[in-house]
Parts: C-alpha cells; structure tokens; sequence
C-alpha cells in the first residue's frame, strides 16, 4: 500500500464524496471509481486542487463487459508530472446514455473520446466533434464491442469492371479457428495435484 | 468603383501519398492563402484492429503486435507489454534480462532518433543526413538481428525476460559501435544544427508552452523541448534505470529546433546507457529469463531430455500462460513520449482487454493547435518534428 497514493486517495473521496464510489489501490496503482454525471467535477478537482495537480490526461478508453447491464468502463489515466503519481478514474456507462465530455477539462480528451465512441459506441455530450476516428469512413458498428465480430461484416475489393473498390460481406473460406484451451482443471493452477498433503494438516479432517 | 470580392478559403488534402506525411496521413488543411487556418488530421488508413486482434490471442502471441506498432523502435513497445504483464504477474526478470533490455531500449531510441531527425531534415531540405544515418541504422538492425533473428519484428523482449541470451562478440561489436557513433552524430550536427535553412524552417515553428504541452498530453522529447525535464526512466524507472548514469536534455522554446535538439542529445545520452549497460551485461552472467517454467518456456536442449520439459513447452504453445485477474496502466519512455499499456486481465490466457496508449496519437491530435497560423510549408516542419508514426497512432 503506497502512503502517497492512499492520501491521495482519501483526499479525493473527502472532498467529493457525493460523486466519488470507491477509491481503491491495487498493484500500487490508484483508481478511482465515480458516478458517470460527475467525471467533469472529479476531473477538474484532480486538475486544479494543490495536493493532486493532475495535469496530464494520458488516456481515456472503454471496456466492454456485454453481460453488465450497464456494459462499459470509461477509463480515464491521469498524470502528475508534479507528484510523480499517477490516478485512475473510472465511471460506467451503458449504450443510450452520454457521459459528459472531459474536453473542456482536458483539450487532449477530444481524440481519446472519439476513439471510445468510435471503438465502443459510448456516447459523449456536448463533445465539439464526435466523428469516427480510426475506422472506415462510412463504417457501422463499433468494432471492439465484445459482440463485434473479429473479422468483422465486410471487406473490401477493387472491382476491375466498375474500376471502384467495392465493399461485400465477409466470406471465409476457412472458419475462423479459435481453440478452447481454458482447461476444466485450471490448467495453471501452481499447486500440483497431490503437494496440499505436504503441508501441515489445518485440523482434523473428518475422514469418510 | 469597388467591386466585392468574396474569398472563400481553399481546403486542400494532403496526404494520404505524400511523402512528407510519414505515411499515411490525410491533412484536411483550411488554407487562407498560404496560411493554415483549420487543420483536420484524418487518421485511421493503417487501422488493422491490434487491440481487437490482441483479445483473441494468449500472451505469448500478442507480443508480436507491439512490434508492430512503431516500426521504428519496435523493442521499447515490447517492453512496455513486458512490463504490464510482469507486474500482473508478479514476477521480475532476472538482472541480466534487465541489462540486455536496457541495451536494446537504448539501440531502439537511436535507431527511432536517427529516423526522425534525418527524414525531418529531408522534409525541410537536407538529403545528406538521411544517407549518413540510416548507414547506422542498418548496423543498429544488424544487432537487433544477431539478437533475435529479426531486424525488425523483434518478439525479443518477452513477460519475465528476453527470449534468448546475446550470442558470443555481440557485447564486443556493440561496443565497437558505441565508439564510432558519436563521430556520426558530430557529422550529422554539423550538417543541420547551425545550417541557416534548417533553422529558418524550424526555430520558432509549432512552439507549445510547458503548460500547453501538459494539457495536449505531449510526452517525450515533445514535452521536454518545451522545457519539462520528464523522463518516464528517472521519474519511474523500470528494469534497473535508476541504476545507470545519464542526463536528460530540456529545450527551452518548445518548438521545432528545440525538439531537433533534444532528441541529437538523447542519442548521445542513449550511447552513454548503452556503455553501462554492456558493462552490467559483461559483469552480470545468469539466466536471461525467470526460472518459473509455467511463464517462460524451457530450452530446446532441455526439451529433448525431460519430459517435464515437454509437457510444459506444450502448454505455454498451445494453452499460454494464466494472468491473475487485475489491471495496470504500465508505461515507458518510448523514444517517442509515453508508451503505455492498459491491460486488463480477467484471469484466463488471453487479455480481456489491451488498450495501447501511443505518443504519437496525442501529437497528432495538437496538430491544429501547433500549426494553426503558419504557412503549408511549416505544417511538413511540424509533422516532423512531431516524430509520428501511423503503426502506433492508427493501431
């Protein structure tokens, strides 16, 4: 546990405790869970208060989990160059509902944000310019849902008789092969069959 | 009498063939004259789905794809990979994995600096250091190649060491290198760092404040030309960094020449890296990956003589390792800015989810801001001086 980074932690969740969740340290790495209306408040906080001075926003990206009701993570990773600390902020948000733009906190938010709508599909108001960024122009779908295909729907040719390229459902000719190797026994499982009798029996086991 | 004219401006595509684009960059320029007043960066075309692609692939085969994200520097990708998975995993390589890493992160930032300034200068008007330096890249790749059988798409650096450990004369002919470089560099900065046309078309062009740099998310030489000493290998020093003796350089404008200028003194500040890590390598005999054999897999003689060995090649081919459930953001000083890597795993032999945070993605997006109000000439200026490559923007 980082003394540096739980003051932190614990400065933010009392100076905001009606938008901050859950402030939590794992593998040295603070993060900071908080409501999707309020990422705006919390990330001006972490910008402009003395003891945080969170200044730069290195990244901003969704995570997909399709079996949540409301489906995706915004991550946003922050930096200090002051504290030398670095802050994970995190908020949930579904497919219809806007989360609030952090461009005007941030300038560097503009492209990160169109990525996550481009990428995800996750919506953000008030946003100057919500274009597509790395996909086809033209494109539908939002290619890293956990739903979206790999090989995606359709793929491109140029078509030498309507001199154009021309865009055609995905035909494989070989399915794509994917190997279950997830084991029924955990196949990393450290403890090997047979070293838990090696350890000092707990209590006396009810033999049967 | 007075006729009303009305002057529209002219928008004008550049890119995505254009030379001067360092690939494939197509620049929606609003041009008023020849002064840019609105520059829309369109990116994408060498989109190819790594983050999608690295979902479906276990650890050991999504290393690759870091390779080829900045083609120019492809180890310093991999060892931000390395790193994010080592600390999911818990485990450190070994000292003397650290060294060669160290060693081959530095060879990576030359080979990257080397790139930048020369084709920057080509953009501007200089030939000759373009032919100059990529005589020593193509050595640099010559020992990326007696490395790991590969002058480019490395797979060197793996989760718990480096794949394999440097053939016999390798430390020898790189420290051969190491002293025949610098009179390159001399050469090379004689050529531009006080050339009249070089500093025309650079002083003063794309400048951004320290403050300025920070809120576009600038990293790297793109920060430290404005004046913020942030280096991610003093500031958070990965793979024994702490350990070596080197300065970092600041510029003082934040514009192009500054930038020019810090990255010609990383190359050099690289070679004195290089020197202390080939001591350490030279010092430091042992394993060049970690001894737990479900993470790193065992040799080929040793496969050939215990079935314990076998067993446990087959697994990490075909199953992979498992990665405890967590996540990290992992960064390094790439030689472009801050690389990093999101990764979250949900405890099973694949990445749940691999997010790659590029340097070169927050330059390009300040395009508008650094070029607005200089001439189309000062745009090519600035897209070099930014050092962008569309493998790691575009993904």
């Amino acid at each position: 546990m980082n003394q540096v980074l739980k003051e932190i932690g614990e400065h933010v969740a009392s100076a905001l405790p009606d938008d901050v969740v859950r402030v939590e340290q794992r593998l040295g790495e603070l993060m900071v869970t908080v409501n999707a209306g309020s990422v705006v408040r919390v990330l001006s906080f972490l910008r402009d208060d003395s003891q945080c001075e969170f200044k730069v926003l290195v990244d901003v990206c969704g995570v997909d989990w399709p079996q949540r009701e409301r489906r995706f993570d915004v991550v946003y990773n922050l930096l200090s160059v002051k504290l030398n600390q670095r802050i994970r902020v995190k908020l949930e948000a579904d497919e219809s509902t806007p989360v609030p733009t952090a461009t005007g906190v941030f300038p560097s938010a503009g492209w990160y944000e169109r990525e996550a709508w481009d990428l995800y599909g996750i919506m953000f108001s008030d946003h100057p310019d919500l274009r597509r960024l790395l996909t086809d122009y033209g494109f539908e779908g939002h290619p890293l849902r956990k739903d979206f295909p790999l090989t995606g729907h359709v793929e491109v040719r140029y078509d030498d008789e309507l001199k154009r390229v021309v865009y055609e459902p995905v035909k494989l000719t070989q399915d794509f092969r994917r190997f279950d190797f997830l084991s029924p026994w955990e196949g990393m499982n450290r403890l090997l069959p047979g070293d838990e009798k090696a350890a000092p029996p707990p209590a006396a086991a009810p033999r049967s | 009498m007075t006729a009303e004219v009305a002057l529209k401006n002219l928008t004008m595509n550049f890119g995505p063939q254009h030379p001067a684009a360092h690939g494939v960059l197509r620049l929606v320029l609003e041009m008023d004259g020849e002064v840019v007043e609105r520059a829309d960066p369109h990116i994408g075309l060498l989109h190819r789905g790594t983050e999608k692609l690295i979902e479906y692939k276990t650890y050991t085969q999504a290393l690759p794809y870091f390779d080829r994200l900045d083609y120019v520097s492809p180890m310093n990708q991999e060892h931000a990979f390395a790193l994010a998975v080592e600390k999911l995993l818990g485990i450190a390589p070994p000292p003397r994995a650290q060294a060669i890493r160290v060693l081959y992160a530095e060879i990576g930032r030359i080979l990257n600096h080397i790139l930048n300034i020369t084709t920057f200068a080509l953009d501007v008007g200089a030939m000759t250091p373009l032919l100059w330096g990529f005589e020593e890249r193509e050595k640099l790749m010559e020992f990326y190649e007696r490395a790991c059988g590969a002058r480019l798409h490395a797979n060197y650096f793996r989760p718990g060491g480096v794949a394999s450990d440097l053939p016999p004369k390798l430390v020898d002919d790189i420290r051969a290198w190491t002293g025949r470089f610098p009179k390159i560099i001399d050469d090379i900065e004689s050529l531009l760092t006080d050339n009249r046309i070089f500093k025309q078309r650079t002083v003063d062009i794309g400048r951004a404040t320290a403050e300025e740099a920070l809120a576009w998310g600038f990293s790297g030489p793109m920060l430290r030309g404005s004046g913020l000493p942030w280096d991610l290998r003093k500031a958070q020093p990965y793979d024994g960094y702490e350990s070596y003796d080197f300065d970092v350089p600041v510029g003082r404008n934040g514009d192009c020449y500054d930038r020019y200028l810090c990255r010609m003194e990383e190359m050099r500040q690289s070679l004195r890296i290089m020197v202390q890590a080939l001591d350490v390598v030279a010092r430091t005999p042992g394993p060049v990956k970690t001894d737990d054999k479900k993470i790193t897999p065992p040799s080929r003689g040793e496969m050939k003589r215990s079935m314990e060995a076998l067993i446990h090649h087959f697994k990490l081919y075909t199953e992979g390792y498992h990665v405890p459930a967590g996540e990290t953001y992992t960064a390094v000083e790439a030689p472009k800015g801050e690389f990093g890597v999101y990764l979250v795993s949900d405890g099973t032999n694949k990445p749940y989810r691999c997010k790659i945070r590029a340097p070169g993605f927050a330059f390009l997006q300040a395009m508008e801001f650094l070029g607005k109000g200089h001439m189309l000439a000062d745009v090519v200026a600035i897209i070099g001086s930014m050092d962008i490559v569309f493998g790691e923007i575009d993904r």
